[in-house]
């Protein structure tokens, strides 16, 4: 499983002569497909090749060029690296592409956020709306000739700030003073919001139907959130139900969007290490893990061996406490008020405390750095990690699946509710633990081994029903799995170095295209880095698990009662910080 | 204020009425009453919310301080902690909360989002602090702040609700700003409706604008 395929054989150039191109620019791979050709291109890829799960779809804004490049990477559900394909357009509007929804549904959501984000339309989307900010929102954002209201220079660090210049801020020039700017003329009070027309317009086919008696039956519409204690966060879906049945659901997101791209290309790569912390801030070190990854293949740095295993101790104590989190707070949905979470929350704290050792921090570790980690683990810390590894951890593991697992009302509560198929999971680009439990076994630590996952011995946790249950279950089996790999890492770590050359806070990054990709608790998680050889990242994306995860949400949904979405929502795992990000 | 305190009010009690009587202010006891029993809202926005909950949770234990009942509704709730970044498409959901708190309502800003923007203050979906449109009690500094740092910015609150008097308290005060906060629109930006004439003015003379925005 582990040997990726050849792909390197292939040749696509000859399959589709004229229309699909090595990519020649140094420093980046892949292939260049004429967009005529695109969905052609696309099910060959799926179908012939044998790259089903289509990983992350993004734009790029190539404003010198004059060109707008869409860029998809496709992995094999049995392991290997990506087959990335990109299309390129000139960048007048309107900028059109294909969509590759006919052929991965999971597409939706990507897609619709490069819409927002970049103003690349997609032919042939189903649904094709503004996801993150809101419809009337005036322009796109991500786009490099877009300048927020506090725009002060392309790129940090501010020449206003530092290193002795005046002070001074983009705020003061503001004329309101508070991150605003409207179009010429515009007029408040003429001004009409479009609010939610176009999202009810989206689920209009379900508002009435006529039976055959020829009596209208009313369907009534649900908001769940975006304050609700269910939803974890700001999420709000809208519920189309047929008494108490799901008939449509659409999610709607953007509450806690906080331009985490935008931000991340004026900053330079080193400031960008404490920003992916704020994306899933229940797992920053993974989020940590996944940004390096990335920048050390654009730089070519190799990591220092103990900090290979510190990150790995890391990754792995993060996603123990996720997945502990996870239960608590699905069990908190269904009604077992804070009970759960309360003895989950006391494992976490012990790890947090771990966290605040090692980086001085709970939360927001910011702990790696390009080619090693920011500080050494101290031998008490460790001595702590062995405690808890080989004592605590097991017995709490085991002591909260005796009580939970055959909880008959937690049994009843989740067994075959929001059943997801194994072909659906691919096609909807499902990952991480959600995927597993649906009987893929696909983990990014074994199909396509990063730092040294390849040196430990586990098994890829697999549950084949699908089901919220399963969902559930799976977590606990991941728990045992990572203790299995924490107690190598922590007999095996050696002494040396944590940290390759001396700590920068300015990094050489040469020009070209980098992704990296990680198991992350939540599924996977990747960055996708352009560089042109300047201080800043000219393009920074997140392939956010959490996001993607989503897309097949009004599928699982479907048919299951209200009630049920809880459930189903919980056990997907979702973190708006990353959602939204 | 313990019970001790409480029932020494400074006046000369006779000596059979001692201890079964107890003799205090209006405003102490209606403060008492108030500082000891106030209930949030279960309201999270973002990672400052998660150590919100870990305040919760046995190691800090917020219910030591009268605090624990989270509320979902804001109808039930005295306190609303803005525990993360306030962006511009959930303000006018926030103020709406707001407006459906029933007095005495308080906001406790949480982390260095909800106080002035924190590090996404220069991006275009933030707010730049949830005070540019609700009236805040307390802030709390961090990013998050600890669960401790949440303690202490609401023991802080509690000792403004000590030092408050039903007298001098807005939402006592005939025909007093009451007034609900007008909500927030999401136009081509953000749109505060109570600065429209302002907005109207500037934009109106905009086109010499642009450069000037961007130097």
């Amino acid at each position: 499983m582990t040997t990726p395929a050849p792909t390197a054989a292939l040749d696509l150039a000859a399959r589709f002569p004229g229309a699909v191109t090595p990519d020649e620019r140094p420093s980046y791979s892949g292939w260049m497909v004429d967009k005529a050709k695109l969905l052609e291109f696309a099910a060959f890829v799926r179908d012939e090749l044998g790259y089903d799960l289509l990983s992350s779809i993004t734009g790029v804004d190539y404003l010198d060029d004059e060109k707008m490049e869409v860029v998809y990477h496709a992995y094999k559900t049995t392991g290997g690296p990506a087959l990335v394909f990109k299309v390129q357009i000139p960048r007048v509007d309107p900028v059109e592409v294909p969509s590759l929804t006919p052929i991965w549904p999971g597409a939706e959501l990507q897609e619709r956020e490069a819409w927002d984000l970049l103003g690349i339309k997609f032919n042939g989307h189903p649904d094709l709306r503004r996801i993150l900010m809101w419809e009337g929102f005036e322009g796109h954002p991500l786009r490099k000739d877009w300048q927020e209201p506090f725009y002060e220079e392309d790129n940090k660090p501010f020449k206003s700030r530092w290193p002795d210049g005046q002070f001074s801020t983009a705020e003061d020039k503001n004329p309101y003073n508070d991150n605003l700017q409207y179009p010429q003329k515009f007029d408040p009070e003429k001004w009409v919001p479009e609010a939610d027309a176009a999202l009810y317009g989206a689920l209009a086919k379900y508002t009435e139907i006529d039976d055959e008696s020829g009596l209208k039956t009313d369907r009534v519409v649900v908001n769940l959130g975006p304050q609700h204690p269910s939803t974890h966060g700001v999420f709000r879906a809208v519920v189309v139900m047929d008494g108490e049945t799901i008939l449509s659901l659409k999610p709607v997101m953007g509450y806690l969007h906080r331009n985490h791209e935008k931000i991340g290309e004026r900053n330079t790569f080193l400031q960008n290490m404490p920003y992916t912390d704020r994306l899933d801030y229940f797992c920053s070190m993974t989020n940590n893990f996944g940004y390096a990854l990335a920048v050390e293949k654009l730089m070519g740095v190799e990591v220092a061996e103990r900090a290979e295993y510190i990150r790995v101790i890391m990754s792995e104590l993060t996603r123990i406490q996720n997945h502990l989190i996870l239960i608590g707070m699905l069990l908190n949905d269904l009604g077992t008020y804070f009970t759960p979470a309360l003895y989950a929350f006391e494992e976490r704290e012990l790890i947090l405390d771990i966290f605040e050792e090692a980086s001085g921090s709970r939360m927001m570790c910011n702990y790696y750095r390009f080619g090693g980690v920011v500080r050494d683990i101290p031998e008490e810390t460790l001595q702590k990690i062995k405690d808890l590894v080989f004592d605590r951890l097991p017995r709490k593991i085991d002591e909260m699946d005796r009580f939970l697992s055959e909880n008959e009302v937690l049994v009843s509560r989740l067994k075959d509710v929001g059943v997801l198929s194994a072909e659906d999971a691919i096609r909807y680009s499902m990952s991480g633990p959600s995927l597993r439990a649906s009987g893929v076994p696909y983990d990014v630590r074994r199909a396509d081994p990063y730092g040294i996952y390849d040196r430990f011995d586990f098994d890829v946790a697999v549950r084949y029903n699908g089901d919220t249950f399963d969902r559930y279950m799976i977590r606990i089996d991941e728990m045992r799995q990572s203790l299995r790999i924490l107690e190598q890492a922590v007999k095996q770590i050696p002494g040396g170095p944590f940290m390759t050359g001396k700590p920068m806070y300015q990094v050489r990054v040469p020009a070209g295209e980098a992704f990296g990709r990680i198991e992350a608790p939540k599924g996977e998680l990747g960055f996708y880095v352009v560089s042109t050889g300047k201080p800043n990242p000219w393009r920074y994306h997140v392939r956010a698990p959490s996001f993607i995860n989503m897309t097949v949400l009004e599928k699982m949904c479907e048919g299951s009662k209200i009630a049920d979405f809880v459930a189903i929502f919980g056990s997907i795992d979702v973190v708006l910080g990353e959602m939204d990000r | 204020m313990d019970n001790k305190e409480l029932n020494s009010p400074g006046y000369e009690i006779p000596p059979e009425l001692q201890g079964q009587l107890a003799v205090t202010t209006l405003d102490r006891i209606y403060n008492w009453g108030r500082r000891s029993s106030v209930w949030p809202m279960m309201f999270g926005l973002a990672c400052c919310a998660i150590e919100m909950i870990a305040a919760q949770a046995a190691r800090y234990d917020l219910a030591r301080f009268g605090m624990e009942v989270m509320r979902p509704s804001p109808r039930q709730s005295d306190l609303m902690i803005v525990s993360g970044t306030v962006t511009k498409k959930m303000i006018p959901v926030i103020v709406r909360l707001y407006n459906q708190m029933p007095e005495p309502k308080y906001v406790v800003a949480m982390g260095a989002c909800a106080s002035g923007g924190g590090p996404f203050k220069e991006g275009y979906n933030v707010v730049s602090g949830v005070d540019k449109f609700i009236p805040v009690d307390v802030y709390i500094p961090g990013c998050p702040p600890t669960p401790q740092a949440l303690v202490a910015g609401l023991i802080k609150l509690q000792e403004k609700i000590d030092k408050q008097s039903i007298k001098q308290v807005r939402w006592y005060r005939k025909g007093a700003d009451s007034v609900e906060i007008p909500v927030p629109v999401l136009g081509p930006d953000l749109i505060d409706m109570r600065r429209s004439a302002e907005i109207k003015k500037t934009a109106a003379r905009k086109p010499q604008q642009p450069a000037e925005a961007e130097a």
